[in-house]
């Protein structure tokens, strides 16, 4: 029914400060099962009502949890990814942003040749509608179905989402991939699962400016998602070169990584684009 | 974060990547010291005066007030390496990168001159594809690099880092045998790539250019040029960058709104913009070019847009004299957006907005806040949906 996560999946919060315990607070009200919280040092105290522990080797330990959701600041989540991975955790998700980008390769570095997966860091987090939501994107926008989406942007992922839904358009799972330039997952890594999930029929895929992963996931949908549609947007058509826009990973550095040449690499694969961002919920009906 | 020409040398010169002897100056009087000073050190009578601004193409370019003068300017002497200072100090020097306004010139560096044999290419950059540090080197320098690149990707020499081991020998060497250099310059070379890689990793740079790499008839590499940029994520643990900093280099309406924590940049356009997160900025900004306007600017208001942060918001953006009118748009996730709408019903009162307000939102609370706009008395015109609202401003704003 879903990819990386659902009812099953035991969670573990890193982090549980005041953002960590407000998000967590929201992800048990969804259905999530957040069975544990890790602080360092705050070990044997009550978080939302389960155990917080010092390290994440004894949370995953005394738990069972095999995903674990960050909300250390950013200067501790690149040791906190590699707590989590050296503890075995299958799937990590970052919410935190402005990790320093060598910070972030040296931990996609540790994570070769474990098991574990990251999402994020600077994204919403991972929601398999009425099964599990892991991250800050609103519950109440999904709707459980077919549809998977996967995004760099979190509030255009929510409007994504929500014109989804209002055409009763359900979603499989739906994936902030975050707005680095150093992203645990990338599109293509996401896509394989989607192609693999027998309960995704269709897929929304949202870019951005910066970097050249639409045109990785354009060639990977042409050769890999035959019988599964794929509608996508791409943000920052107007956005002037050399400037960063919000996210660390949205430039065009050195004429590379605009809207136009990503849109045309989508197009050419048999990929179509929504014109705009109102229209990214009809522009996939229309291929159902 | 973008630093000063002299600033990079400064760093390099630290992890043995040799530079040519410079000196920063913020004076003519500076200026005359470091040039009688260098010429006295090297023995060398010539001097290098480069103005030091946050942009490229400096040598190419050319001042404002002294139509005949460029940024960079190779003088015989003291005398005349203040002669020439004179001319640029407070001068506003135009390049390819400045745009038409050009940037004011407040501070020099005075370098040795060298006897330069060849120029080259080195660079880092944090690689995308690589998802790790790639160090590259091209045998064609002093031009711009992305069109090499574009023209002929071969001659791009290119070694990525495995971030466990940091760069290494072989690495280096590879670098250098591939862009043909033998004996004294290729260990020179391979010295001075591997003391580049290091500077990168520990100061957290984004991008180091050494545009040209020079060698010397006698076999010294050196950077004739240098730019780093430095990893905003990464200033937790570079305290000494506060140092670093130009603010006079930045634009200033940007550098109030990162005070705010709020993500601003400036545009050519009319129609200010407002939204909450990054990616749904970009698309409001696509969506009103798209109904026949010009975006005035993206801003992200991000995840807590109440009262004092609108307000900041609504500020800075009518800080911009072609503001013709304002679009809010926000997807209240976990922001609700009854609080939002009370925050841009007090900011618009107390700055007393005069311009068009399109107001879209959308998400938790939605009720609420329209109720909340409809009721303030204000001149706020309400959108269904993100298209109606692009529409609506573009119209008003005419």
């Amino acid at each position: 029914m879903s990819i990386l996560c659902d009812k099953n999946t035991k969670v573990i919060v890193q982090g549980t400060g005041r953002a960590g315990a407000f998000h967590a607070k929201q992800c048990i009200e969804y259905g999530t099962q957040i069975v544990a919280g890790v602080a360092p040092g705050k070990g044997g105290q009550d978080f939302l009502g389960k155990p917080t522990f010092d390290t994440v080797a004894e949370a995953r330990e005394k738990t069972g949890a095999d995903c674990s959701v960050i909300f250390v600041p950013a200067p501790f989540a690149a040791d906190a990814i590699m707590e989590a991975a050296a503890s075995g955790i299958e799937l990590i998700i970052c919410i935190a942003e402005g990790i320093a980008t060598q910070d972030m390769v040296r931990a996609k570095r540790y994570l070769q040749g474990t098991k574990s997966r990251l999402i994020g860091p600077n994204c919403p987090g991972v929601i398999t509608p009425d099964q599990a939501k892991i991250g800050i994107m609103p519950g109440y926008i999904h709707k459980a179905g077919n549809i998977g989406v996967i995004s760099r942007s979190g509030t255009l992922t929510y409007e994504a989402v929500d014109q989804l839904t209002r055409l009763g358009i359900g979603q499989s799972t739906c994936i902030g991939i975050g707005g680095d330039q150093v992203p645990g997952s990338n599109f293509v890594d996401i896509l394989e699962l989607f192609a693999a999930d027998p309960d995704t029929k269709g897929v929304v895929m949202i870019g951005e400016i910066g970097g050249s992963a639409e045109e990785d996931a354009a060639a990977f949908i042409k050769a890999n998602m035959k019988g599964k549609p794929v509608a996508a947007f791409i943000a920052g058509k107007t956005a002037p070169p050399g400037k960063r826009m919000g996210h660390a990973g949205a430039i065009i550095a050195g004429g590379k990584g605009t809207a136009k040449d990503k849109i045309e690499a989508l197009e050419s694969a048999g990929i179509k684009v929504a014109p705009n961002p109102a229209e990214i919920g009809k522009t996939l009906a229309s291929l159902l | 974060m973008k630093i000063h020409e002299y600033q990079a040398k400064g760093i390099l010169k630290k992890y043995g990547v040799a530079v040519p002897r410079h000196k920063p100056c913020f004076s003519v009087d500076e200026v005359k010291q470091a040039a009688e000073e260098l010429i006295k050190e090297t023995g060398i009578p010539v001097v290098v005066v480069k103005a030091q601004i946050h942009a490229g193409g400096r040598g190419k370019g050319r001042f404002k007030e002294q139509p005949e003068l460029g940024g960079v300017n190779v003088v015989r002497g003291a005398e005349e390496a203040v002669k020439v200072a004179s001319k640029m100090l407070g001068n506003t020097l135009v390049t390819h990168q400045t745009g038409e306004e050009g940037k004011k010139v407040n501070r020099l560096l005075v370098e040795q001159g060298i006897d330069i044999d060849k120029e080259m290419y080195v660079g880092g950059v944090i690689d995308r594809a690589a998802q790790r540090v790639t160090m590259m080197a091209c045998a064609e320098g002093g031009v711009e690099i992305e069109e090499v690149a574009a023209r002929s990707p071969e001659k791009i020499l290119k070694e990525t880092i495995d971030p466990a081991v940091g760069m290494q020998p072989f690495q280096a060497r590879n670098l250098a045998f591939g862009l043909g250099l033998k004996g004294e310059s290729n260990k020179n070379a391979v010295k001075f790539l591997l003391g580049l890689a290091k500077a990168f990793e520990a100061e957290d740079a984004s991008l180091a250019e050494i545009n040209p790499l020079v060698i010397t008839k006698k076999g010294d590499v050196m950077a004739l040029d240098a730019k780093i940029g430095l990893d905003d994520g990464a200033d937790h643990r570079h305290p000494d960058w506060k140092e670093l900093q130009d603010k006079s280099e930045e634009e200033p309406t940007e550098l109030e709104a990162k005070s705010y924590d709020l993500s601003y940049v400036k545009l050519d356009g009319t129609i200010g913009c407002m939204v909450n997160g990054a990616g749904l900025a970009m698309s409001t900004m696509d969506i009103i070019k798209e109904f026949g306007g010009e975006p005035a600017n993206f801003l992200d208001v991000g995840g807590a847009a109440d009262k004092d942060r609108v307000t900041a918001a609504f500020k800075i953006i009518l800080r911009d004299p072609n503001v013709k009118g304002i679009f809010v748009n926000i997807f209240g996730g976990i922001v609700q957006c009854d609080i939002v709408a009370q925050g841009v019903v007090d900011a618009a009162k107390e700055i007393k907005l005069e311009v068009p307000l399109v107001v879209r939102l959308e998400g938790t609370n939605v009720e609420a806040g329209r109720k909340i706009l409809k009721d303030s008395g204000l001149k706020i015109t309400p959108a269904d949906d993100m298209a109606d609202g692009a529409k609506k401003i573009v119209e008003l704003a005419k």
